[in-house]
């Protein structure tokens, strides 16, 4: 798999995966076009440039895993394993249809290149846990990547995760934060403030980075910080992001969290990405 | 009955998984904080760097079993039935049933035998809890050497399995030589033509005492041990309707979804017959010793025979 290096390559990517989440939730006439464009640089850059993965051989042993925790950010995901070649693009027109192994939420028995069935919040993180322990039980050196929302950190479990990653010294193991502001009921400092999120990390014995998840240089920076790590200590990284990022109108607007497009918002949605796009990758 | 010592199945949990982690290195033990109890103390010993405790935390435990069985190993994770299907429900629906992950779960301190700790530790509903998720296999054996097969059994098999194990001591029936562990197989231990009783885990042993008791009273019982309550032997279940007519299930277990219902459905939809079903009424139980709450509950040999003689006609 030809890895996309530049910033130029890796945002015409992104800006693809775009396309391929909008055109999903679009014809799905449902699902969660917010958290999912939130995330989209970051998933675009771990599969693309950070990640040891073949999609010619989507469960190789020793591959690195990656769990979508925030489950509904599936139509991510789906776009980033299609465009990386796990499934054919245009199949994710098909996305939640009936038939269709493109399942609202990531589905690891139908989907090639899901790690791990998501969708329950709080549990991803944990099942990324097991999978960095089996790394550590086996001596291998893969390493586990897992994602989770901001909202989603409320749930109690992940707390059980965090002090069980840091204490059986899972440094293997690097959680992203995608760290939008928004969860279906407001703001999240609003609803129930997770904040202060990095401190919370720190006193789980995490080391903790924060980026702009939009920044492909950072990325790199706090991604390769944390696969030098080997003091035992797991990583979160904590990426301030925008939801809805790249669809001028779903941008920090609370309500693009689970609607779909209709067809006038499609059009303008897809009509701005490629203005946006910058060419061939 | 046996003269063999009274011994609790979660000691063959404990023994059978330290045998199975000598043939297995990619048996993994997890448990939360109980593991003195559910006996994984045993693997632990023998294995510490396959052993993890994962704390007060079922939730994430169950989560990261997932996680390990799907990077290549056998995780059993182990807790109080409780906190196991209760507490942890939803974990094992999500993370473990829906993807169909190679956890095994071994549930300990099952039913009311719990004893003293009271109806918090009771739990008469893991069986039901368990039955509604797509593909998982529950198996509640009837003693130690049939736990010990049971463990076995789980890990030949290749997808979930919830364990169910009791903390009293209790009477040795599958001590034959020639005894052998057919998971979804019901056995038949003692012919009778006059009615089927059906029983699960420790039950099974007061079913053959109370079938005694019953022929001195005249009555030909018939004694099925159903080892495995899902996926249940309907065949077995037919037959024993087609040849005896009333069946009685008995189980330490409420008997709102457990054995009795399994048994219910699988005769109304493919033979009707008249059921009876006895375990824990619609109820919680309360602190005493173990032994002393399964005769309050009307689940020892002289209960099962006297609802049986004054209620199943």
């Amino acid at each position: 798999m030809k890895r996309l290096a530049t910033t130029a390559e890796l945002e015409a990517m992104a800006n693809r995966v775009r396309q391929g989440i909008v055109t999903g939730v679009f014809h799905a006439k449902s699902g969660h076009p917010g958290g999912s464009l939130s995330c989209a640089d970051l998933l675009t850059y771990l599969y693309f440039n950070e990640m040891n993965v073949d999609p010619q051989n989507p469960t190789a042993e020793d591959r690195d895993r990656f769990v979508l925790s925030k489950g509904h950010g599936a139509p991510a995901l789906y776009s980033v394993l299609a465009h990386m070649g796990y499934f054919p693009v245009k199949d994710l027109e098909t996305l939640r249809h009936i038939g269709s192994y493109l399942q609202g939420h990531p589905d690891m028995k139908r989907v090639p290149g899901v790690d791990m069935s998501s969708g329950s919040l709080g549990q991803g993180v944990s099942a990324a846990c097991g999978m960095a322990l089996a790394a550590k039980i086996q001596k291998k050196g893969y390493r586990v990547y897992c994602m989770l929302g901001d909202g989603e950190i409320e749930e109690g479990q992940v707390w059980e995760a965090a002090m069980f990653a840091s204490h059986k010294k899972l440094d293997n193991l690097c959680l992203i934060v995608d760290n939008n502001g928004l969860q279906i009921d407001g703001k999240v400092e609003e609803v129930c403030s997770p904040y202060p999120i990095d401190e919370k990390f720190q006193a789980f014995g995490f080391e903790v980075t924060e980026i702009d998840a939009h920044n492909f240089e950072e990325m790199e920076k706090a991604l390769n910080f944390a696969r030098a790590n080997q003091n035992g200590k797991p990583t979160v990284i904590i990426a301030k992001s925008v939801k809805g990022k790249g669809v001028s109108f779903m941008e920090n607007v609370v309500n693009w969290h689970g609607v779909a497009p209709n067809e006038e918002q499609f059009n303008s949605a897809m009509q701005e990405l490629l203005e946006g796009g910058n060419g061939d990758v | 009955m046996s003269e063999l010592k009274k011994i609790a199945t979660r000691e063959g949990y404990g023994d059978e998984l330290k045998k199975l982690g000598e043939e297995y290195p990619n048996l993994v033990v997890l448990d939360a904080d109980l593991a003195a109890a559910t006996k994984t103390a045993t693997f632990q010993k023998a294995f510490p760097d396959r052993f993890f405790d994962c704390g007060i935390a079922e939730a994430n435990m169950m989560s990261v079993a997932a996680g390990l069985a799907a990077s290549g190993m056998i995780p059993f994770a182990s807790s109080f039935a409780m906190f196991a299907a209760g507490r942890a429900y939803e974990q094992v629906r999500n993370s473990i049933g829906y993807p169909h992950l190679n956890v095994k779960i071994g549930a300990t301190h099952a039913g009311v035998s719990v004893g003293e700790d009271g109806a918090t530790h009771q739990c008469c509903e893991d069986i039901a809890l368990m039955r509604t998720i797509p593909g998982m296999v529950i198996i509640n054996p009837s003693d130690y050497t049939e736990a010990r097969a049971a463990v076995r059994a789980a890990v030949e098999y290749d997808g979930p399995v919830y364990l169910r194990f009791g903390r009293l001591a209790v009477e040795q029936i599958n001590t034959s030589p020639d005894y052998r562990f057919e998971m979804g197989k019901g056995v038949t231990l003692r012919d009778g033509k006059d009615l089927t009783i059906v029983a699960t885990g420790l039950c099974v042993t007061e079913a053959l005492k109370a079938a005694e008791l019953l022929a001195a009273q005249g009555k030909d019982a018939r004694v099925v041990n159903i080892h495995t309550i899902k996926p249940l032997d309907v065949g077995l279940m037919v037959k024993c309707a087609k040849e005896t007519g009333t069946i009685v299930t008995v189980e330490e277990h409420s008997i709102i979804g457990g054995l009795g219902e399994a048994v219910c459905s699988a005769l109304a939809e493919n033979y009707p017959a008249r059921v009876h079903r006895i375990g824990v009424k619609d109820e919680f139980g309360y602190s005493g010793p173990g032994a002393q709450l399964i005769k309050e509950f009307g689940l020892d040999s002289e209960g099962i025979a006297r609802e049986i003689l004054e209620n199943v006609r």
